[in-house]
């Protein structure tokens, strides 16, 4: 029984770490070690930054990325960045209608039949830069900006992943690496040469709350604002994580009592 | 059968629906039935695959609902799923999860089934079923995949549907019918959709007959001894094996959640996530972990149609896994040397699923470099082509042989006379 144990325990241990170890290894580049407010059993979106890392998004991003999944109403839902316990409809929140307004968004046909403007609603997905993906390679030099709405959990190990990118930028290249015109040296991006230019600089957004704007500070502050994007339902789902996981663990508590008290008297 | 007095029914309802359905008779024989006391926790996946079966179904029917099998718009429906849907969060990684678990739970169950002899004489078609169970459950798994529409759902559909085109003379149109099409598109995903719909159905056929079949000799133990006496040997599956199977379900079902709630992508690519592109290769293109063993043996063979054969030709070997094992000893508890050979066993197949999420060309270890400065040493190619040799040579060599020349340990006389045995030396 013993060694049936060990080839057991062997065998989940090595199964789940092979789906594991599946996964991470696409990536080539260099990572840097980087931390977040919701990694972890117990991690949360941390609201101040991801706020600050929504400013990020408008104004150093949003230029060539779209987020095409994201609704605007949906930064005011539970878990979200303008979450708003007194609006629990986000789309009532007058922050998010504020933020609604920032935008326009072409909407139509009318009833000639013309396609109009108009400013946006809550219910209003976040409009993309460019009409199509050849109108966005056109505009940058024949790299495709990525979509952010599933970023970060599309890329193996993915905050530490753009955080890295966002921060790896050299002006010069190691020896025996040529940059081609157009591109970019990021040793945290595969094969080192990446279309996009350093998106951020020292001070390119002034921060409301006084947070200094530095590259570290606005890298880690967008990657958090994009992990809510792609994961928007993390903090909903830990939370019910944990009551089913208690529930389950006392239900296992009275199976075994039962199972004990039932094999009470049968020799097994 | 004393201890097991059969249905009696009691009201004049109960007698009039008995002499003209007897339902209620099917479902007493089927849970007050005799089972060997000495069951072990091995024996409780079977149940836990019936919950997770059932989980998987439920679920499914929910997603349908709500998921556009459409090149299109697939990839934004699971999207909108969970991101809108009411609880949509919880039902598609609980869905994906849980097909992983079930995986994890079939192969536990396997492994047990191989440990313990449950194949032999007279479970050969409960073990077949077994095995065609299985196979739905890739075929299933594997379209199930395809659905959300992303780069490795895509990518791995091209590849699996290609291996079909090493047939000789049919191969292409076999592809072709599959694709319904020049191509994996929209036709193969609407096919794929409605596959992964109605497969589950058959499992479910399969699964009660897999439980009609053990009904008739009944469980094997870890003895491997048939049971002799129905009152020493058993005792009815109501309550003592539903209240054991239960404590079990409720503990998976704890494994389950922590990768739901906890890690719901631990087991998934993250290239799943980006949208399907039929231009865009992916630098690597792996199947889930569940396939990864079958796909080191398909890259193992440097001929494509040979490697179908070698991939294809594991599975069909566990339909003849009974005639093959020559040894009249079911359990390996008895069996020393069929015990090492089968950890072995089991230590290749997890290194055929280390090296099918590699690539071939990896190296296992470094043993030096070249004139180059490349560094040399063991690919998981080789690796894989040992491993694959030897599940090959598990079956076809060792079991065969080891029956003729392995001098087993003396066994229990009775399933009563271990517990007995055991629980003396545990005092």
């Amino acid at each position: 029984m013993r060694l049936l144990k060990i080839i057991a325990t062997l065998f989940v241990a090595a199964s789940l770490s092979l789906g594991a170890s599946a996964v991470s290894a696409s990536e080539g580049g260099e990572l840097k070690a980087s931390h977040f407010s919701f990694e972890g059993l117990f991690g949360t979106y941390d609201k101040a930054a991801a706020q600050r890392g929504f400013q990020v998004y408008q104004e150093a991003c949003s230029s060539c990325h779209a987020m095409s999944l994201v609704a605007i109403r949906n930064l005011g839902d539970p878990g979200a960045p303008f979450y708003d316990e007194e609006h629990p409809n986000a789309s009532e929140s007058p922050v998010i209608k504020a933020i609604a307004a920032m935008f326009t968004v072409t909407d139509g046909p009318d009833n000639e039949g013309d396609m109009f403007e108009r400013p946006a609603k809550p219910s209003d997905y976040f409009p993309a830069p460019f009409a199509n993906d050849q109108a966005a390679r056109a505009s940058n030099g024949g790299a495709l900006p990525p979509d952010f709405s599933m970023l970060v959990r599309a890329r193996a190990h993915g905050p530490q992943y753009i955080y890295s990118l966002l921060t790896s930028y050299e002006d010069e290249a190691p020896e025996g690496v040529e940059i081609r015109p157009g591109m970019n040296y990021n040793p945290a991006f595969n094969g080192g040469l990446i279309g996009m230019p350093p998106p951020l600089f020292e001070e390119l957004v002034e921060y409301s709350d006084g947070t200094h704007a530095s590259v570290e500070q606005m890298a880690h502050d967008v990657v958090t604002f994009m992990a809510w994007a792609s994961d928007p339902k993390m903090e909903v789902r830990k939370r019910m994580g944990w009551m089913v996981m208690i529930y389950l663990f006392i239900f296992a508590l009275l199976m075994y009592g039962s199972y004990k008290a039932v094999w009470r008297d049968v020799k097994h | 059968m004393s201890g097991y007095p059969g249905y009696d029914p009691k009201s004049g309802f109960e007698k009039w629906l008995d002499a003209r359905l007897p339902i209620v008779r099917l479902g007493y024989d089927t849970f007050i039935f005799p089972t060997p006391r000495n069951l072990n926790y091995w024996w409780t996946f079977g149940a836990i695959l019936a919950v997770l079966l059932m989980s998987q179904i439920i679920t499914g029917i929910i997603l349908a609902m709500h998921y556009v099998p459409h090149v299109s718009m697939a990839y934004d429906s699971v999207q909108h799923i969970n991101r809108d849907v009411n609880f949509g969060w919880l039902l598609q990684p609980l869905h994906a999860n849980g097909a992983s678990m079930m995986f994890l739970a079939v192969y536990i169950h396997m492994f047990r089934g191989i440990y313990y002899g449950s194949y032999k004489s007279p479970r050969e078609v409960l073990w077949i079923v077994g095995v065609m169970i299985y196979l739905l459950m890739m075929a299933t798994g594997f379209m199930g995949y395809v659905l959300p529409w992303g780069q490795m759902s895509f990518w791995g559909a091209t590849v699996i549907t290609n291996l079909f085109s090493a047939i000789p003379l049919v191969g292409d149109a076999v592809t072709g019918w599959l694709w319904g099409g020049f191509s994996v598109d929209n036709p193969t995903l609407n096919r794929f959709f409605s596959l992964h719909f109605v497969l589950p159905f058959a499992i479910l056929g399969l699964v009660i007959l897999h439980v009609w079949a053990l009904h008739v000799p009944g469980n094997n133990n870890p003895t491997g001894v048939s049971v002799k006496n129905v009152d020493k040997d058993t005792l009815p599956f109501h309550p003592y094996y539903t209240v054991k199977d239960g404590f079990a379900i409720v503990v998976f079902l704890m494994v389950l959640s922590a990768f739901v709630f906890f890690a719901p992508d631990a087991l998934n690519h993250p290239d799943n996530y980006i949208r399907a592109n039929p231009v865009v290769t992916p630098a690597h293109i792996v199947p889930e972990w569940y396939y990864l063993p079958f796909y080191a043996m398909l890259r193992a063979v440097p001929d494509k149609l040979g490697g179908v054969i070698v991939m294809f030709g594991a599975i069909a070997l566990l339909f003849v896994l009974p005639w093959l094992d020559t040894s009249k000893v079911r359990s390996m508890r008895y069996r020393p040397l069929a015990k090492l050979f089968f950890l072995i066993f089991i230590l290749a197949c997890i290194g055929l699923g280390w090296a099918g999420a590699k690539s071939p060309s990896d190296l296992v270890f470094i043993t030096g470099a070249n004139v180059d400065g490349a560094q040399t040493g063991f690919t998981f190619l080789w690796m894989a082509r040992i491993l694959t040799l030897y599940y090959y040579a598990f079956f076809m060599v060792i079991l065969p042989v080891l029956g003729l020349v392995e001098k087993p340990k003396t066994r229990p006389d009775s399933i009563e006379k271990s517990v007995l045995k055991s629980n003396a030396g545990e005092a």
